[in-house]
């Protein structure tokens, strides 16, 4: 890892209060995100993975600065954010766009779709004319025939041409990073192909950096350069998406994989390495996050919390667990003194 | 179409010709284009399709949950010897629980809000078996075992909305398997989960159908779901079965292009140094049918013949087939090997 972080995280966090009662009190803390650290590098696709809760839409919200963190920097290639020193918003904004879910709700249905995409440079001080010649290009550029679809209003698209639509305006103010959140989870399996061809091309094109975030698995894997798996507000482990896939290190990234559809029938699967649902992110259990599910959990695990640190012999794959860096007090943690932990 | 095994069984299930109608205000809707198949106890076919290609409308005629609505079912569906469609509504009411039982995608929306899960399983137990409220709490407790709901006491008494998403699919599943029907019907049972809790749910759907020698149809859009389920595939496209066969041959030599579409277009098991094989375009309007091969518009390999009238349904082997006219003259290559692909872009503007 040479290259300088084009996006850098540290310690990144948000917690939720809830509050209920007739004196509406905090009753409890959903620690969406918590001391979250991460760099995207450039040129990269990081994706990153997680079951519902796992807190990495509030991470690409705290990313994009549509929801204020309570803690934690995040760098935008070397420059802070906010504050009299760092980028604006609207700087920010500049350089790092966001394709949503829901590509009807991200959408103004009061204007036609070419106008959505022009909105973006037009807010950013481009002539109007010119706004809209950038927003037809781009409208070609995501196979839209802007003859054909420039006016229509986003209710006469179909899903995968309405996601189309987000990405070209995604790419109109000319940014370097693309957050993608779940940008092809609701499209059909056949239509989605499609996208993902489409943001191959579109990331050659215009060398964009994404962070790629999906609870498909098999997608992300497709995709990804390096892979970032969470599991409560944390983060779990971190690699490159072929040694990560070959060698899971974390029992919880293991379990993941394994509970993936073999497409064999005659290797069906037989076994779900977790048991359970995910537990509630209001409170959540002390020490590792995972270990009310883990079957290799011990008393170690509830006591402390395992930093994230980098594995012995893979320099730029690192994960979380008690069993993976010496002295831990685990049982089957490697013993100390032989290797060093980071 | 009958499967080898349908000769060795009386099928439990048995439809034949099924077309479901609806008309809207923007004009009819062809939901569901003359669907045939048998299904023999202890069975698990899987109903593979996109949004609209008519799944889980199937599903809901065999259930008898179109009458009344604006739908007109036409066609033959016997479940357990039964004329569904000849049914009173007391008649299906009485099979429905005992011989079928459905769960679906969402148990949120499928459970009561305002009744434990305790009350809503035996309330359920009660109707179709006429126990007293002590014999199907005892039951009740049983069945939740049998989901694995662990602490089950305690679990009775939680509302739906105490539960977690696949506590809640369990409990649906409960509900459904407490008067042990001869068949059960699965509308995307799994598809709201997340992936370490979906296989779980199928680990215990296939354990439970064993146990109780159901059979079982499987809705799905994702075909490595109906892959660790289903012993045979039916691939739905436009409301029609357009291959059907054992699962594993399906997956291995399909026949049918959209079938190859789907598999080379899937992500399972490629990283991105190769380029997906998509479908470009996408699935027709179902109000606006024009006759032929209804993924025609779609395929690469369209010819006249295939516009010119509905392809029939061709056997590649005794009990696999495929609504293609290349099926037919073995002209189509089994797998995707065929290279020109349309960029999506080109595609979508030809949709």
């Amino acid at each position: 890892m040479t290259a300088a972080p084009l996006v850098s995280v540290r310690n990144l966090t948000k917690h939720f209060p809830v509050k209920g009662g007739v004196f509406r009190r905090t009753q409890g803390v959903v620690q969406a995100v918590d001391a979250l650290a991460f760099d995207l590098l450039p040129g990269e696709t990081l994706g990153v993975v997680g079951e519902s809760g796992c807190g990495k839409s509030t991470m690409a919200r705290l990313l994009m600065r549509l929801t204020e963190p309570d803690a934690g920097e995040v760098r935008f290639a070397g420059e802070a954010i906010g504050g009299r020193a760092g980028l604006s918003l609207r700087d920010l904004r500049r350089r790092m766009q966001m394709v949503f879910q829901d590509s009807y709700a991200s959408l103004n249905p009061r204007l036609p779709v070419v106008m959505s995409v022009a909105y973006g440079p037009f807010a950013h001080g481009v002539r109007r004319a010119k706004a809209l010649e950038r927003a037809a290009t781009l409208l070609e550029a995501v196979g839209l025939e802007p003859g054909l679809f420039a006016h229509r209003y986003p209710h006469q698209l179909s899903g995968g041409q309405r996601q189309r639509v987000n990405i070209a305006r995604a790419l109109a103010i000319e940014p370097r990073v693309v957050i993608l959140d779940e940008a092809v989870s609701a499209l059909d399996k056949s239509v989605a192909a499609q996208v993902l061809n489409l943001l191959v091309d579109l990331k050659e094109r215009f060398r964009l950096t994404y962070l790629f975030i999906s609870h498909d698995l098999g997608v992300v894997r497709y995709l990804s350069d390096r892979v970032l798996v969470m599991y409560l507000g944390k983060v779990v482990e971190v690699g490159p998406v072929a040694e990560v896939w070959a060698h899971p290190r974390h029992p919880y990234t293991r379990a993941l994989l394994a509970a993936m559809p073999t497409m064999d029938p005659s290797r069906r699967t037989t076994e779900a390495l977790v048991s359970g649902d995910p537990p509630n992110p209001i409170n959540p259990p002390s020490g590792c996050r995972f270990r009310t599910r883990c079957r290799f959990a011990e008393e170690v695990c509830a006591r402390r919390e395992p930093p994230l640190s980098t594995l012995p012999d893979a320099t730029d794959h690192t994960a979380a667990c008690h069993m993976l860096a010496p002295d831990t007090g685990h049982s089957l943690a490697p013993a100390g003194g032989a290797r060093e932990s980071r | 179409m009958t499967p080898a095994s349908a000769t060795e069984a009386t099928p439990v299930v048995s439809v034949r010709d099924l077309r479901v109608r609806f008309a809207t205000r923007e004009g009819t809707v062809h939901a569901v284009n003359g669907v045939s198949f048998d299904l023999v106890p202890g069975e698990v076919l899987g109903i593979l399709g996109e949004s609209g290609s008519g799944k889980s409308v199937t599903l809901r005629a065999l259930m008898g949950l179109l009458s009344g609505s604006r739908a007109r079912v036409e066609g033959e569906i016997r479940v357990a010897g039964l004329d569904v469609g000849r049914l009173t509504e007391a008649e299906t009411a009485a099979l429905r629980g005992r011989t079928i039982a459905m769960i679906f995608q969402e148990p949120m929306l499928t459970l009561d809000p305002i009744y434990t899960i305790g009350e809503q399983i035996e309330e359920t137990i009660i109707r179709h078996e006429g126990l007293s409220w002590r014999a199907a709490r005892a039951r009740a407790l049983e069945l939740l075992e049998m989901v694995q709901i662990p602490d089950g006491p305690r679990r009775l008494k939680a509302y739906p909305h105490e539960m977690s998403g696949g506590m809640r699919q369990r409990a649906m599943m409960a509900i459904a398997l407490s008067c042990r029907p001869a068949v059960l019907l699965a509308d995307e049972p799994t598809t709201a989960l997340d992936v370490t809790v979906q296989i779980q749910i199928l680990l215990l759907l296939r354990k439970l159908q064993r146990e109780f020698g159901m059979a079982v149809i499987f809705v799905t859009h994702d075909v490595g779901v109906s892959d660790e389920i289903a012993d045979r595939l039916a691939v739905m496209y436009a409301g029609r079965f357009v291959e059907t066969g054992p699962m594993d041959a399906v997956i291995r030599a399909p026949r049918h292009p959209y079938t190859q579409g789907l598999l080379t277009s899937s992500v399972h098991g490629s990283f991105r140094d190769h380029r997906l094989e998509a479908i470009p375009g996408m699935p027709p309007a179902l109000s606006e049918l024009s006759p032929g091969c209804a993924f025609a518009p779609r395929c690469r390999h369209v010819e006249d013949r295939c516009v010119a009238a509905d392809p029939p349904e061709y056997r590649v082997a005794p009990d696999h087939a495929a609504r293609c006219v290349r099926a037919s003259d073995g002209s189509l290559p089994v797998f995707g090997t065929a290279t020109a692909t349309l960029s999506p872009a080109e595609g979508e503007r030809a949709g």
